[in-house]
């Protein structure tokens, strides 16, 4: 029995045009996410609880999420069963079984009681997007060493600036959201340090300006760059933080056209109480695994799911939008949610606009160019272990170092990144290779060599896609009890 | 490598693989290991570590425990820091009455055996193990059992062998064997043949495929079991402790779902809990009942840890004879061929005293005890009788 014609795992960008679409052609939707407001990490926005009218302030597509909200909420009471939505915040997926044609989500709050232990529906449409890409620096385990998503989290949601004098590192157009919006809260930005150098972006000028909002974008951000007076550093990186107990400065250094560190330039110290890093996005991969949906490695080298140009997955009645089918934006991932949730709708039985499937199909395709370019124009360095030591931490959970993995390699034998982590333990701690499996899984490789789906997938299945304590799953109810 | 001829190429690089490298390359033979995957990518890197004696009864299993017993301490004991070597000591515990009944029972029986156990009142249990559940009836404490960190610890053999001259092929899979007649001669592999003077099939729960290939039946089939793995914790469960019904559970025939609990505390902070029972071929589908099953049990035993968070589970395919005793000997049908195999839920602990059975019999040494409830074509003679 299954109470629900879709399910939503997700109410960012993807996930609320996707469950605000598939209600709109009369599915009966459930809207899960961790969050306890809708929004997403793009749209993470102070308590609404306490309205207040700048709300939008620093915000990009708000008006986006203002109409979609406002139609999520009118779904929400809609009177008739059918096209009618169930949110479900502050809930995480942690489980998800199959049932009968359909699939069974497990549930459990964040925080306190669970009103839902269990979702069954007919389809799912997984939107959990993604999380920041780490890479290791010496001195990275140091309170004031932030990933770039939080900082931003952190000023977007609580208007609270995690730093005084702050310098914004690593490499993509993500940094300049986090410097500017650090500089309007009030904080000094001594620097952004890009790893890549925009000359990638002019090899394919094509890719970059067919979509027309992100070309809008860089004007503003330039125009904010100036005002706060912010360095925009290319090629440029930080190779160590120093400090005792927490950061006080960072040495910078500069890279050659093929990505690797100068020896023959030498930039001075920057003094700064906050490093924010931004190394891209890692798509979270948990539950699309977990369906047994097949994956790919994305330009980026991130694990991301197949999905045709429907937005479904190999396993039927599964799509994918968002992040999790590679690093695109907000823009793209709005795109592709109302597009999955067409797919379904159809899949269901339901009459949708072809005009409007063509529309989005194209509007996707020319996003997945434009963030196929802006990998390639913002690639880690290739010379991002150059400035490693051997007693650089890798793994903070499991403080493994650089140089237990290269043993585990040299020593003992370990050829590929899973053999790593058993012998040496990186990934195997409480975040369980959120943060440093892509650096992990690099470093399980010889020097320069690309990742692929077989280094990265067993790294990214995880049972459970959310912590569970015991006695939620030892109470859980599960499709094998019979009919109820 | 063309031009090499080993004395002995094995196949599989897990606990056996490596402890079977490690004992012949002392032997002063050559090796070649020859492994499909990477190291330790089979069920060695989806098991507990323990090193029981508690879980047996008296018998040829026992024998062979309690050999290996003597290895990990003595010829190997140099090495244990390698391969987080710990004498923790096991405790079974009993629920009811009757359950502690059973258990005095088999202990006096172990005891016979060879045994070092002794029994825990139930107002002791609490000296041992301040967590657990005070409704128990009773314990018994085994000071023998053991525990490693497998991988470690099949990864330092093959490094230890390596380092004495064997070779470790990784990502080459045996396709079929050599042949001059009846003979094994070598193997043949997706990389090229290897001639060699023995082959030992140590493949795990896929050593009866590699039997068939060379045309003799050795039948091991896989029993799936499923692990979780709780968050880091201040130490909270000091030996290994588990359900009485646990050695019912290792004897069982049955096909349905088992659990019986067994709980550990790693040197990570992590607690491990075991483990399910399942013959369900190679089916890797995470099974909720399986895991719900689990941590119900571990949460009569220890209710502390109702609200510890799972950060994930693994699963693994024990690899099992009908009879439940490993393959351990030279097969007659193919001379040339060894067998070190189907060990079940015990082939970490039992692996050195398996290897060295193993070295001893193709070396035609004296065996350092009787090998031959082991002999590989013990299944084909039943048939025959
Ligand atoms: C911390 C962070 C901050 C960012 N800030 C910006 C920014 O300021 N500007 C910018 O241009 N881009 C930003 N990005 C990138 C941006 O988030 C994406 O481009 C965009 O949000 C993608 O939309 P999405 O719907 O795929 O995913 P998201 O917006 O990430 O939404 C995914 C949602 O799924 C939920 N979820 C995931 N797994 C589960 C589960 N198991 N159970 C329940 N819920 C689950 C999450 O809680 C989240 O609410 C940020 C990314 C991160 C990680
Ligand atoms: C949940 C669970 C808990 C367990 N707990 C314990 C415990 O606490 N204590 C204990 O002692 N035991 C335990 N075990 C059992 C133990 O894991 C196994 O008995 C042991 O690992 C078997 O080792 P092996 O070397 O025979 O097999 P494996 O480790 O599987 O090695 C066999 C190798 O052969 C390779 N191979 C297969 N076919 C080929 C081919 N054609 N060519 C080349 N290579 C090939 C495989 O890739 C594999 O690496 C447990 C098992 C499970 C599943």
């Amino acid at each position: 029995m299954v109470e629900f014609d879709l399910a939503v795992v997700g109410a960012g960008p993807a996930g609320l045009s996707a469950a605000v679409t598939a209600a709109e052609h009369g599915l009966r939707v459930a809207l899960v996410d961790a969050g306890t407001q809708p929004g997403g990490q793009f749209w993470r926005h102070p308590d609404e609880q306490h309205p207040r009218p700048d709300e939008g302030r620093g915000q990009h597509l708000w008006s986006r999420f203002t109409d979609l909200r406002a139609r999520l909420h009118g779904l929400e009471s809609a009177a008739a069963t059918t096209g009618r939505i169930e949110l479900v915040s502050g809930h995480q997926v942690w489980f998800v079984e199959p049932a009968g044609e359909g699939f069974a989500l497990h549930l459990t709050a964040v925080h306190g009681e669970t009103r839902l232990p269990r979702v069954r529906a007919a389809a799912l449409v997984l939107c959990p997007g993604g999380y920041d890409r780490q890479l290791p620096v010496p001195g990275w385990e140091l309170p004031g060493v932030m990933a770039a998503g939080g900082v931003q989290a952190l000023l977007k949601a609580h208007r609270s600036v995690a730093g005084r004098r702050a310098v914004v590192a690593g490499t993509g157009p993500f940094l300049l959201p986090v410097a500017t919006g650090l500089a309007e809260a009030g904080a000094e930005v001594v620097a952004i340090c890009e790893a890549g150098s925009l000359s990638g972006w002019a090899r394919r000028p094509i890719d970059a300006a067919a979509v027309p909002s992100k070309a809008l974008e860089a004007v503003e951000y330039a125009a904010l760059l100036a005002k706060h007076r912010i360095p925009y550093r290319m090629r440029t990186v930080v190779t160590a933080i120093h400090g005792e107990t927490e950061v006080g400065a960072v040495s910078v250094g500069r890279l050659d056209r093929s990505g690797r560190l100068r020896t023959d330039v030498s930039l001075p110290d920057l003094d700064v109480d906050l490093v924010a890093f931004g190394w891209g996005f890692t798509p979270s991969l948990e539950l699309i695994t977990a369906v047994g949906a097949s994956t790919r490695v994305d330009v980026d080298e991130s694990l991301v799911a197949n999905v045709d140009d429907w937005q479904r997955t190999d396993v039927p009645g599964a799509y994918v939008a968002g992040e999790a089918t590679g690093v695109g934006g907000a823009l793209l991932a709005i795109a592709e949610g109302e597009l999955a949730a067409l797919a379904a709708s159809r899949d269901a039985g339901r009459p949708v606009s072809e005009a409007s499937v063509r529309r989005l199909q194209r509007q996707i395709a020319r996003g997945r160019r434009f963030a196929a370019a802006m990998h390639r124009a913002h690639p880690v360095p290739a010379g991002w272990q150059d400035w490693l030591r051997q007693d650089t931490t890798v793994c903070r959970c499991e403080e493994t170092t650089l140089g237990e993995i290269c043993d585990a390699r040299r020593e003992l034998g370990a050829t590929d990144a899973r053999t790593v982590k058993l012998l040496a333990r990186p990934g195997m701690g409480w975040c369980q290779g959120r943060v440093c499996g892509f650096a992990a899984a690099k470093l399980a490789k010889p020097v320069g060599e690309a990742l692929t789906t077989s280094d990265l997938a067993p790294l990214a299945k995880r049972t459970f896609a959310a912590p569970v304590s015991l006695e939620t799953l030892a109470t859980a109810p599960t499709e094998s009890d019979g009919a109820t | 490598m063309p031009g090499t001829h080993p004395d002995v190429v094995v196949i599989g690089a897990g606990a056996l693989g490596a402890a079977t490298a490690w004992f012949a390359t002392r032997a002063g033979l050559t090796v070649e290991v020859v492994e499909r995957g990477s190291i330790v990518s089979g069920t060695t890197s989806a098991c507990e570590g323990n090193l029981l004696v508690s879980d047996k009864e008296a018998g040829p299993e026992l024998d062979l425990a309690l050999l290996s017993h003597q290895l990990w301490r003595g010829e190997l004991g140099e090495f244990g820091g390698l391969w987080e070597f710990e004498e923790k000591g096991g405790l079974v515990v009993a629920a009811t009455a009757g359950g502690m009944a059973g258990l005095t029972e088999l202990t006096e029986r172990q005891r016979a055996a060879g045994i070092d156990v002794r029994e825990v009142a139930a107002d002791e249990i609490h000296d041992f193990e301040p967590h657990l559940t005070p409704d128990l009836a009773g314990a018994a404490f085994y000071p023998q059992d053991c525990q490693v960190q497998p991988m470690l610890m099949a990864a330092h053999l093959l490094r230890l062998a390596r380092e004495l001259g064997a070779r470790v092929r990784t990502g080459t899979t045996v396709t079929g064997f050599l042949r001059d007649g009846d003979r094994v001669t070598g193997v043949r592999t997706d990389r090229g043949d290897i001639a060699a003077g023995h082959v030992v099939n140590a493949a795990g729960t896929w050593a009866g495929e590699l039997a068939a290939l060379a045309g003799v039946e050795v039948p091991v089939l896989p029993r799936r079991g499923f692990i979780l793995v709780t968050e880091p914790l201040p130490p909270t469960v000091f030996h290994k402790v588990y359900a009485g019904e646990y050695v019912a559970s290792t004897q069982s025939s049955d096909e349905g779902l088992q659990t019986s609990t067994v709980i550990e505390g790693t040197r990570a902070g992590t607690v491990l809990i075991g483990s399910s029972r399942e013959r369900v071929g190679f089916d890797r589908t995470v099974s909720l009942p399986a895991l719900r099953e689990i941590a119900g049990k571990a949460l009569a035993l220890y209710p502390g840890l109702a609200p510890v968070a799972l950060m994930r589970t693994y699963l693994g395919f024990r690899p099992y004879c009908p009879d439940h005793l490993p393959v351990i000997g030279t097969d007659p049908r193919a001379p040339g061929l060894a067998h070190v195999a189907g060990h079940e839920g015990a082939g970490i602990g039992l692996s050195v005293g398996s290897a060295k059975l193993l070295v001893e019999a193709m070396t035609g040494a004296t065996p350092t005890i009787d090998i031959t409830p082991f002999r590989p074509e013990r299944f084909s003679l039943q048939e025959v009788s």
